[in-house]
């Protein structure tokens, strides 16, 4: 019955009923499993006119790549964008959240969403998690007080500068930004650069990988090129492909379920069934 | 101690082909080096569209199942209506990460069809979906039997050849892991019936 009060009285929000248990696992020298992180190469540019921001593709759980084409550039408002770098759930989830919670703002209000108003609601939730909300993202976009760029750490801090990288690939990007960056660029010249930045993450460091995909947000609209380079397409054909002969695979029995008329059947004399 | 996703074993593999998907999973249930039965289900029918394979400690594959279980049997009375494929994807998600600070030990794959279009997504254990790919894997046998796919597989399989290349990925992965195998069970769902098949594997 109090598993029912329970139910009912939900209001959302993170369940903490596993941690009790968890803690206990972990005391009895069980090691948990890595989350997927987006190990990452993330990059802003600030321009005239706007903003570009560019990220890599792969999403890396340990040193396995769990996903080699994953999306790192997420919509928070149609005028503005993030790109996010950390744990994968929870920038999947964080920006979704943020997206509904925008949306509902400018449904009631009537008015487009600013930067800073974003960045301050990010910094208020995640300050209170100190930190285990591992987000670290680049906030770009344009609204009534011009182009803005910021990064926002999983610890709730802020910085307002022209030019952000974050991620693993971070120091790589940096480096190219810190030696090409100008005030006044035109469009294509801060895509250039923010793709040259990411390239150099996606060598030099082994979180970052795969493709480069480039989103640049001007008064005009937004302009989002998904793979816009890519680098590791598999670029042979194998020569003679594997070709499985059917009902080969030796089986003790087989079942067929058909879906219109709701019967279960058993399979048995069409195939060979080594006993 | 080993990992607490080591504690019982087990390997799943989902992958999509031209109108259907498959689904494959060892049959092993252990603890640590022992193994306790060789019939252990890890692949549920959640809808007669919608596969669920989970992966990890059993306990929580257990209690995973029987939450979403209660999740689309509720959905189903308020909205006298069957719930989509994408939407219980994103039911997963959403499930999983509410226990984002005490989650859940499984790794799930969904896999369902949805107006004859093939719908597969995999999860780390605090919900990151991911459901770009042709091909996932999960459980401790998951990262040889990634090798087995990328080698095997094709886009745009027909069913009959799909059961073949999944049974045979995942027999050569579990092969690789000592915490899988003692058998595989192969699901392929078309828009008009479901077949299940049970391997005979090496019974080491």
């Amino acid at each position: 019955m109090q598993y029912l009060d329970n139910y009912l009285q939900s209001k959302g929000g993170y369940d903490y009923t596993n941690v009790k248990r968890n803690e206990l696992m972990k005391a009895q020298g069980f090691k948990e499993m890595p989350f997927t992180k987006t190990g990452t190469t993330i990059v802003g540019v600030l321009f005239d006119g706007g903003v570009v921001m560019a990220a890599d593709t792969r999403a890396t759980a340990g040193s396995i790549v769990a996903d080699k084409n994953c999306e790192k550039l997420h919509t928070l408002a149609p005028n503005i964008w993030a790109a996010g770098a950390g744990t994968a759930a929870d920038l999947h989830h964080q920006c979704a959240h943020f997206n509904a919670k925008l949306k509902l703002q400018r449904l009631n209000l009537n008015r487009q969403s600013r930067v800073n108003e974003v960045i301050t609601k990010l910094t208020s939730k995640l300050f209170p998690y100190r930190g285990h909300i591992g987000v670290a993202l680049i906030i770009g976009g344009i609204d009534c007080n011009g182009p803005q760029l910021a990064s926002v750490s999983p610890h709730g801090n802020y910085v307002y500068h022209p030019f952000q990288s974050m991620g693993s690939g971070s120091l790589a990007a940096l480096g190219i930004l810190e030696a090409k960056f100008q005030d006044g660029l035109t469009k294509q010249q801060a895509i250039d650069l923010a793709i040259e930045a990411i390239e150099a993450g996606i060598f030099h460091d082994m979180g970052s990988g795969s493709n480069v995909d480039v989103v640049a947000i001007t008064k005009d609209g937004v302009d989002y090129k998904r793979n816009i380079r890519q680098y590791n397409a598999k670029s042979y054909q194998r020569q003679v492909p594997y070709d499985f002969p059917i009902n080969n695979t030796p089986a003790l029995k087989k079942y067929q379920f058909d879906i219109e008329k709701q019967e279960l059947t058993e399979v048995g004399q069409e195939m060979e069934i080594i006993e | 101690m080993s990992g607490i996703f080591e504690y019982n074993g087990g390997s799943i593999v989902g992958m999509k082909g031209k109108n259907c998907i498959a689904m494959a999973c060892d049959r092993r249930f252990g603890q640590q080096m022992s193994t306790i039965t060789t019939n252990y289900q890890k692949v549920f029918k959640i809808q007669d569209n919608i596969l669920l394979a989970l992966s990890g400690l059993n306990s929580d594959i257990h209690t995973f199942y029987a939450l979403m279980e209660k999740e689309i049997n509720l959905y189903n009375l308020k909205e006298n209506r069957k719930m989509k494929p994408t939407t219980f994807a994103n039911l997963v998600a959403s499930a999983l990460y509410e226990r984002r600070f005490g989650p859940f030990f499984v790794t799930p794959i969904v896999a369902g069809l949805e107006n004859g279009k093939p719908i597969l997504a995999t999860y780390d254990s605090i919900g990151c979906k991911s459901d770009l790919d042709d091909f996932q894997v999960g459980g401790t046998g998951g990262n040889y039997i990634y090798g087995a796919c990328e080698a095997f597989f094709k886009p745009d399989l027909s069913p009959e050849e799909l059961e073949e290349v999944i049974g045979q990925s995942l027999v050569s992965g579990c092969d690789r892991d000592s915490l899988s195998g003692w058998g595989g069970v192969v699901y392929v769902l078309t828009e008009q019936k479901l077949t299940v098949k049970i391997l005979k594997t090496k019974q080491t």
